[in-house]
C-alpha cells in the first residue's frame, strides 16, 4: 500500500459518511464569517428555522467593508453601514463571537484566525471567501465556499464534498534573500497557469517552503486559489508549532502535548503518490511583478512585457492583447520602466507583521516619489497594527510619506472608500489584478511588500536589489 | 431551488478566457444583504458606459452598444458559452445569483473555476464542462446563426443542436440528482444527524482540543 498524502489524511480525518455518488459529507471544524458573504445565510437559517449546529465553531469580524481611516466616525457608506450592522446583528443573535470593527482583534478573516489560534494545525477550515486556502499554511484543509455552503456549515457542521486531486509543487534551492513567498507563489502561477490547480488541492513542499516563515507559507497558501486551486496547504514543522503555541485558541495544558503529538503525523508520507507534480528552483526565481490583467500575466522584475504573439494558442495570445490594452502597456516595455501612481500594501496576501517589517526595511529613511499620488500601508489587524507601532514601523512610513491606515480588505477588492480611479496604475501587494479589481477602471500590477515599497519611493518598478546598491 | 430538467434557449456567446467573479458581479454590488436582483447589473463593467452603485435606475444609464449581451439577437439568451477558467477568483455566489436572475440556466465551457461551478449547482445553473473543440463549433455556429438555439436534456445529458447532431456531457449524479429535483442540500444533510453526533463523539476522544 502506497503512503498518504497530508490531503489524504486531513481528507479521512473529517469524512463523516461516504455517500457513495463520489461525495462525501467532511466535517468542518473552523468556520470564519465576515459581512459580505453571511447575510443571505443568516437569512436562510431563519427562514427555514434552523439553528447553528455549533455556535463555537464560528468566529466573525467584519473586513471588507470597513473604512479604514476615521474609524470613530463609522462607516459613511449607507449600504456597507447597514452590511457590517448586518453582521454584528446576526452574530448576536446566533451567539457567535465576533471582533468588531473597533476592537483591537479585528482584522482580515485570514489574518486573525492563525493570530488568535483559530486556525489548528490539522482542522477543516471554511469561510465564504476565495482566500480561505491561507490557512492550509497550518496544514490544515482550508478553503473558501460560497454563500449557500455558508448556511450549511453553519446549520450542519459539515459540507458535502467531492475529494480534489492532488498536486505537489516542490521547490527547492535557495531563493535570494529578497525573493519572498510571493515571488515564489507568483512565479508558480506563471509556470502553472491561473487554471493549473483546478480541481486539485496542492500542497507546497521543499527545501524553499520550509525555508519560509509562517507568515511567508501564508501567503503562499492564500494564493493557491490564483492558481485555480481551492486548497493550498504546508505540512507541519517545528515553525509550525512554535507560532500556534500560546494564542488565544490554542489547546493549553495537558492538551497541547497531545495536539503535539497528534500535528506530527500531518505530513505526506514519503511513499505518497500525487497524481501531479511540479518542480521549481527557487533560486532560479527573481522579484516577480505582473503585467496583465490575470496573476498568471507575470514575469521577473528584469525582464521585459511578452509580445502576445510569443504565446501559443489563439485565446492567449487574444487574452494577452486586451491585457495590455486595458493596462495601458505596450509588449516589449521593460517592467522597471513602469510608473505606477499609487502603492498599496496590505490585504489577506501580505499585511502580516513580516510584510510590513519588508517593507519598511525599504522605506526606511527614503521617501516617496513625487509621481506617487497615493502610498497606503493597511495592516492586517488591529494586532498587527498595534505590534508594528511598538516597533515603530508607523513612523518609518509616516516620515517616508505612506499613509498609515486602519486594518481591513481595503483596496485589495475596493468595496470600501480606498480604490483607484479610471486609468490609475497600482503597485500592489494584494492577489488579484483583475480587471476592474481595485476600482473601475484601475490597473493593479501585483508584488511583494519590498517591491511595493520600492516602487513608491522610486517611482517605477525597480529591483530591491538596485535600490540599497544605488544608495551606496 | 428551482428545479432544472429541460431548456430550448436562444445562446450567447462570452468570447474571453478566465472571466472573472469580479467581472460577473463587481464588487460594489456585493454590499446587498439580498439574494436576489443582481440581474441588472451582471457584468455591470462590460455593459455600461458609466459607472454603476447599487440603488441606480438601471434603464437610465448608458449601455455600452459593443459588449455582447446588449446586442438584440442575444436579449432572450438563457445559455452562455464560454471559455476556459470561466468564474476564476473570488467565491462570491453573487456571480451565479446574477446569471440566474439575468435568465441564464445552462454556461458552457472547456473549464470552470471550481468554487464558481459549484455555487452555480446550488442556485438552478447548469455548468458544462466541453472539449474546447466542442465549445468552439458552438462559437462559429452562434456567430453565423442569428437566433441560434441549443436544447439542453440533464436527464439525458445530451446537448441538440438545431442539425441534429447530439453531444453528450457528463455530470455529477448527485448534483443532477439535486438539480433535477430542486432539492436543498441542507435537508439531504440533516438526514444524517445521527451520523454527524457519532463523528463528533468520536473526534472529541481524539482531538479534544477541537471542541
Amino acid at each position: 500500500m502506497t503512503g498518504k498524502t497530508l490531503y489524504d489524511k486531513l481528507w479521512q480525518a473529517h469524512e463523516v459518511r461516504d455517500n457513495g455518488d463520489g461525495t462525501s459529507l467532511i466535517y468542518i471544524d473552523r468556520h470564519l464569517v465576515h459581512e459580505v458573504t453571511s447575510p443571505q445565510a443568516f437569512e436562510g437559517l431563519r427562514l427555514a428555522g434552523r439553528k447553528l449546529w455549533r455556535v463555537g465553531a464560528n468566529l466573525a469580524t467584519p473586513d471588507h467593508n470597513v473604512p479604514t481611516t476615521d474609524r470613530d466616525k463609522g462607516i459613511d457608506d449607507p449600504v456597507s453601514r447597514l452590511q457590517v450592522e448586518t453582521l454584528d446583528e446576526n452574530c448576536q443573535s446566533f451567539g457567535i463571537t465576533e471582533y468588531k470593527m473597533n476592537d483591537v482583534r479585528q482584522g482580515i478573516v485570514h489574518v486573525i484566525g492563525p493570530e488568535q489560534g483559530a486556525t489548528l494545525p490539522g482542522m477543516t477550515v471554511v469561510c465564504g471567501d476565495s482566500h480561505t486556502s491561507t490557512h492550509g499554511a497550518f496544514g490544515a484543509l482550508a478553503f473558501g465556499i460560497g454563500t449557500s455552503e455558508v448556511e450549511h456549515a453553519l446549520a450542519t457542521q459539515c459540507l458535502i464534498l467531492q475529494k480534489s486531486k492532488s498536486m505537489l509543487v516542490q521547490v527547492d534551492g535557495v531563493a535570494d534573500e529578497v525573493v519572498t513567498a510571493k515571488d515564489l507563489v507568483l512565479a508558480i502561477i506563471g509556470e502553472i497557469g491561473t487554471a493549473g490547480g483546478t480541481g486539485y488541492a496542492i500542497e507546497f513542499g521543499g527545501e524553499a517552503i520550509r525555508a519560509l516563515s509562517m507568515e511567508g507559507r501564508m501567503t503562499l497558501c492564500n494564493m493557491a486559489i490564483e492558481a485555480g486551486a481551492r486548497a493550498g496547504m504546508v505540512a507541519v514543522d517545528k515553525k509550525t508549532i512554535d507560532y500556534v503555541k500560546g494564542r488565544p485558541f490554542a489547546p493549553t495544558e495537558d492538551q497541547w502535548e497531545q495536539a503535539v503529538s497528534a500535528w506530527q503525523d500531518l505530513v505526506s508520507d514519503e511513499d505518497a503518490i500525487f497524481d501531479k507534480v511540479i518542480s521549481l528552483d527557487a533560486a532560479r526565481i527573481q522579484p516577480q511583478v505582473t503585467w496583465g490583467t490575470s496573476p498568471e500575466m507575470v514575469v521577473g522584475i528584469d525582464q521585459r512585457i511578452p509580445d502576445p504573439s510569443s504565446f501559443t494558442d489563439t485565446v492567449k495570445q487574444e487574452g494577452a492583447q486586451a491585457a495590455l490594452n486595458y493596462m495601458d502597456l505596450q509588449a516589449s516595455t521593460p517592467i522597471n520602466e513602469i510608473a505606477p501612481d499609487k502603492v498599496f500594501i496590505g490585504s489577506c496576501t501580505n499585511s502580516r507583521i513580516e510584510d510590513l517589517r519588508a517593507a519598511a526595511k525599504v522605506a526606511k529613511g527614503r521617501r516617496v516619489a513625487s509621481n506617487i499620488k497615493l502610498a497606503m500601508v493597511v495592516p492586517g489587524s488591529g494586532l498587527v497594527k498595534q505590534q508594528a507601532e511598538q516597533e515603530g514601523l508607523d513612523k518609518i512610513f509616516i516620515d517616508a510619506g505612506f499613509e498609515w491606515r486602519e486594518p481591513g480588505c481595503s483596496m485589495c477588492l475596493a468595496m470600501n472608500a480606498d480604490k483607484l480611479e479610471p486609468g490609475e496604475r497600482c503597485a500592489s501587494t494584494s492577489n488579484r489584478n483583475f480587471e476592474g479589481r481595485q476600482g473601475q477602471g484601475g490597473r493593479t500590477h501585483l508584488v511583494s511588500p519590498a517591491m511595493a515599497a520600492a516602487a513608491a519611493v522610486t517611482g517605477h518598478f525597480i529591483d530591491v536589489r538596485d535600490l540599497s546598491q544605488r544608495d551606496t | 431551488m428551482d428545479k432544472f430538467k429541460h431548456l430550448k434557449a436562444i445562446v450567447a456567446p462570452m468570447d474571453r478566457a478566465n472571466v472573472d467573479t469580479d467581472a460577473i458581479i463587481p464588487k460594489q454590488f456585493l454590499k446587498s444583504i439580498k439574494r436576489s436582483g443582481f440581474g441588472p447589473n451582471l457584468f455591470d463593467e462590460w455593459r455600461y458606459l458609466d459607472h454603476g452603485e447599487p440603488g441606480m435606475d438601471n434603464s437610465q444609464r448608458k449601455i455600452n452598444p459593443d459588449f455582447v449581451l446588449n446586442q438584440s439577437r442575444y436579449k432572450d439568451a438563457r445559455i452562455l458559452i464560454a471559455r476556459e477558467n470561466f468564474g476564476c477568483g473570488s467565491s462570491r455566489e453573487h456571480a451565479p445569483w446574477a446569471l440566474e436572475d439575468y435568465g441564464f440556466r445552462v454556461i458552457i465551457a472547456p473549464s470552470f473555476a471550481d468554487i464558481f461551478f459549484n455555487n452555480c449547482f446550488k442556485n438552478g445553473i447548469l455548468p458544462i464542462v466541453l472539449e474546447a473543440n466542442k465549445v468552439d463549433y458552438f462559437f462559429t455556429e452562434v456567430a453565423n446563426n442569428e437566433g441560434y438555439q441549443l436544447t439542453v436534456d440533464l436527464e439525458k445529458q445530451i446537448i441538440s443542436t438545431p442539425k441534429k447532431e447530439n453531444i453528450g456531457f457528463d455530470v455529477d449524479e448527485f448534483r443532477k440528482h439535486c438539480l433535477l429535483n430542486g432539492l436543498d442540500d441542507i435537508g439531504l444533510t440533516l438526514q444524517y444527524v445521527d451520523d454527524i453526533k457519532a463523528y463528533e463523539e468520536k473526534r472529541k476522544q481524539q482531538a479534544p482540543w477541537l471542541f
